[in-house]
């Protein structure tokens, strides 16, 4: 009896590791595996043509914060580095909040609406989430170029002499995020206002709140963890961005994700780009990591 | 209501919300539009025309980047729901296991780890294995392509499994029909909106992925949105618009029967 019940929990797990089999390879192939790689190479010396030459060092590593002068070899950070990392991290931060100060009303505009037509407010938040991210920083480098659409109008109308430049400045890169990334906050901070009982508000004024205080004491605490997923599904993208500062950027504003494209490209330093990689990993991990530190601590004071 | 009074009121939220829908959609709605413009303008209207349309049809490069798109999109959704399907068979309506957090981790990796990374990470894979072989194809991008699918055509089959019936299963069990008619007659056929809608959504990711292709693909293998990054460093022309309009019209066809078919799920 109990033999065949071990026989049985035995070809279960048999049964269940074949039926993952392609998907574990396909993705140990092409997903997990090549990372492993990666950690490697952002410890060996960087080819003369690309590439890498199989020589052990922490050069890589090193030159991700410091500098060494070409010409009195002293010491420094590395200024390049650390101002495009700056760059990422704080203009992912000011998306982050940019796209809640504008998503927030948002959601909570479609979760007031009659049960039957969110559906449909909600399909208008989807459709640009699903269409393609090139296609939408496209859109908007079309309408902030020097020939775009802006410029284009109010010089016809005479309101400026000349364009303003509009493209390659931080500020189209901060825009053109949050645009982007916008649907990322919509959708959860919606999650958790859908199921929100708004019997809880009429109580509120009963008891003489006034319409902020409803707003910050009692709705907002309750669509928190909506609102930090959201901020974490913006944040991370964003560090990560690589199609939106290209277009938007041109070059001049440069983000990690384009630091590192330039190190396979024409910086050839295939270790430092493989250790700035890492880097952006290690960063998004701890957001990772925070957020579900954050999202377990509010699971609990939900329950108690 | 009846006091005159609603609760759910907040100002200014209104006007910003109408302001977010006017802004998501008012640059898209810009695109189409002046994808029939005579002119090359994005600004001035010159009358109607399907000059850049043409011009996109008979322009080489985009026939060539469409059809590798397709066939790339094609194979990529194919293989990425096969395994999917697979993993989630494996994966729901069994009791909690050792390595199941492992799998889940697994699965769901390449939606956490930042793009570039992975395409950083594929670009030195497969530049050893392409000097190894001697093999160029569009085998690479396929491969990679399905790798980042799998989680997308997992979830809706996932949550279609988990959805189901179990009496139905065991029904047929008791009329001695072996585990695979099982699965065949019973199992399979409540699946198919599942695993359409997996297969869907693999596509459209596909079809849309810029920063992998780019960082994956050989000489001469653009792939539709790669060729539209490598025209925007050039003069944009309005026909950028009209492939963009194209591509456009084609993932919200897409998205819209992935959202019906997940509808009927809730009937």
């Amino acid at each position: 009896m109990s033999d065949l019940a071990a026989t049985r929990s035995r070809t279960e797990r048999r049964n269940r590791w074949l039926l993952l089999l392609p998907a574990l390879a396909i993705l140990i192939f092409a997903a997990a595996g090549p990372l492993l790689i990666v950690l490697i190479y952002s410890f060996l010396t960087p080819g003369d043509y690309g590439g890498v030459v199989w020589k052990l060092s922490g050069e890589a590593w090193f030159n991700v914060f410091f500098e060494r002068d070409f010409f009195t070899d002293t010491l420094g950070f590395a200024d390049a580095h650390l101002s495009i990392l700056w760059r990422s991290i704080s203009l992912s931060l000011m998306t982050t909040v940019l796209a809640f100060l504008v998503g927030f009303p948002t959601a909570y505009f479609i979760a007031t609406r009659p049960a039957n037509s969110r559906d449909m407010w909600m399909l208008l938040i989807m459709i640009p989430f699903w269409t393609n991210l090139l296609i939408r920083t496209f859109a908007i480098m079309e309408l902030i170029r020097n020939e775009g659409t802006i410029n284009t109008v109010l010089l016809a109308i005479g309101i400026i002499d000349e364009p303003i430049q509009m493209l390659f400045t931080n500020a189209s890169l901060l825009a053109g995020m949050v645009f982007v990334y916008l649907p990322l906050m919509i959708l959860p901070v919606y999650a958790a206002m859908e199921r929100f009982d708004f019997s809880l508000v009429e109580a509120a004024y009963d008891l003489y709140a006034t319409r902020r205080k409803v707003l910050t004491k009692v709705i907002f605490p309750i669509v928190k963890p909506g609102v930090i997923a959201g901020s974490i599904l913006v944040f991370v993208p964003c560090l990560g961005a690589y199609v939106t500062p290209r277009v938007l950027g041109g070059g001049k504003k440069l983000m990690l994700g384009n630091l590192i494209e330039l190190q396979f490209g024409a910086g050839r330093n295939w270790p430092l780009g493989a250790a700035l990689a890492l880097t952006l990993l290690v960063i998004v991990t701890i957001a990772l990591l925070f957020y579900v530190r954050v999202a377990g601590r509010e699971g609990e004071s939900n329950i108690g | 209501m009846a006091r005159g009074f609603d609760v759910r009121r907040q100002t200014g939220f209104n006007t910003i919300a109408i302001c977010c829908f006017i802004l998501l959609y008012a640059p898209i709605i810009l695109i189409v539009v002046y994808s029939f413009n005579k002119g090359n303008s994005i600004a001035i209207w010159e009358g109607f025309s399907w000059r850049w349309y043409i011009s996109a049809w008979d322009n080489e490069k985009v026939q060539a980047a469409t059809i590798r798109s397709v066939v790339i999109a094609f194979w990529a959704s194919m293989l990425s729901t096969f395994a999917a399907v697979l993993a989630a068979l494996a994966t729901t309506r069994t009791k909690p296991w050792r390595g199941q957090s492992f799998i889940f981790a697994m699965i769901n990796q390449p939606l956490m780890v930042p793009e570039i990374v992975t395409a950083v990470s594929l670009l030195i894979v497969f530049a050893s294995i392409k000097v190894a072989t001697g093999y160029t194809g569009l085998g690479y991008l396929v491969i990679a392509h399905t790798a980042f699918c799998i989680p997308f055509a997992y979830m809706p089959i996932r949550a279609r499994l988990q959805g189901m019936d179990l009496t139905l299963e065991q029904a047929a069990s008791d009329l001695y029909a072996t585990p695979w008619q099982t699965f065949r007659r019973v199992t399979l056929p409540q699946l198919t909106p599942g695993i359409l809608a997996g297969a869907m959504l693999a596509f459209v990711i596909s079809l849309d992925d810029v920063v992998i292709t780019e960082f994956v693909k050989s000489a001469g293998q653009d792939t539709l949105p790669t060729y539209m990054l490598g025209q925007l460093r050039r003069v944009v022309t309005p026909e950028i618009n009209a492939i963009s309009t194209v591509l456009l019209a084609f993932s919200v066809l897409l998205v819209t029967g992935f959202f019906l078919l997940s509808r009927t799920r809730k009937q």
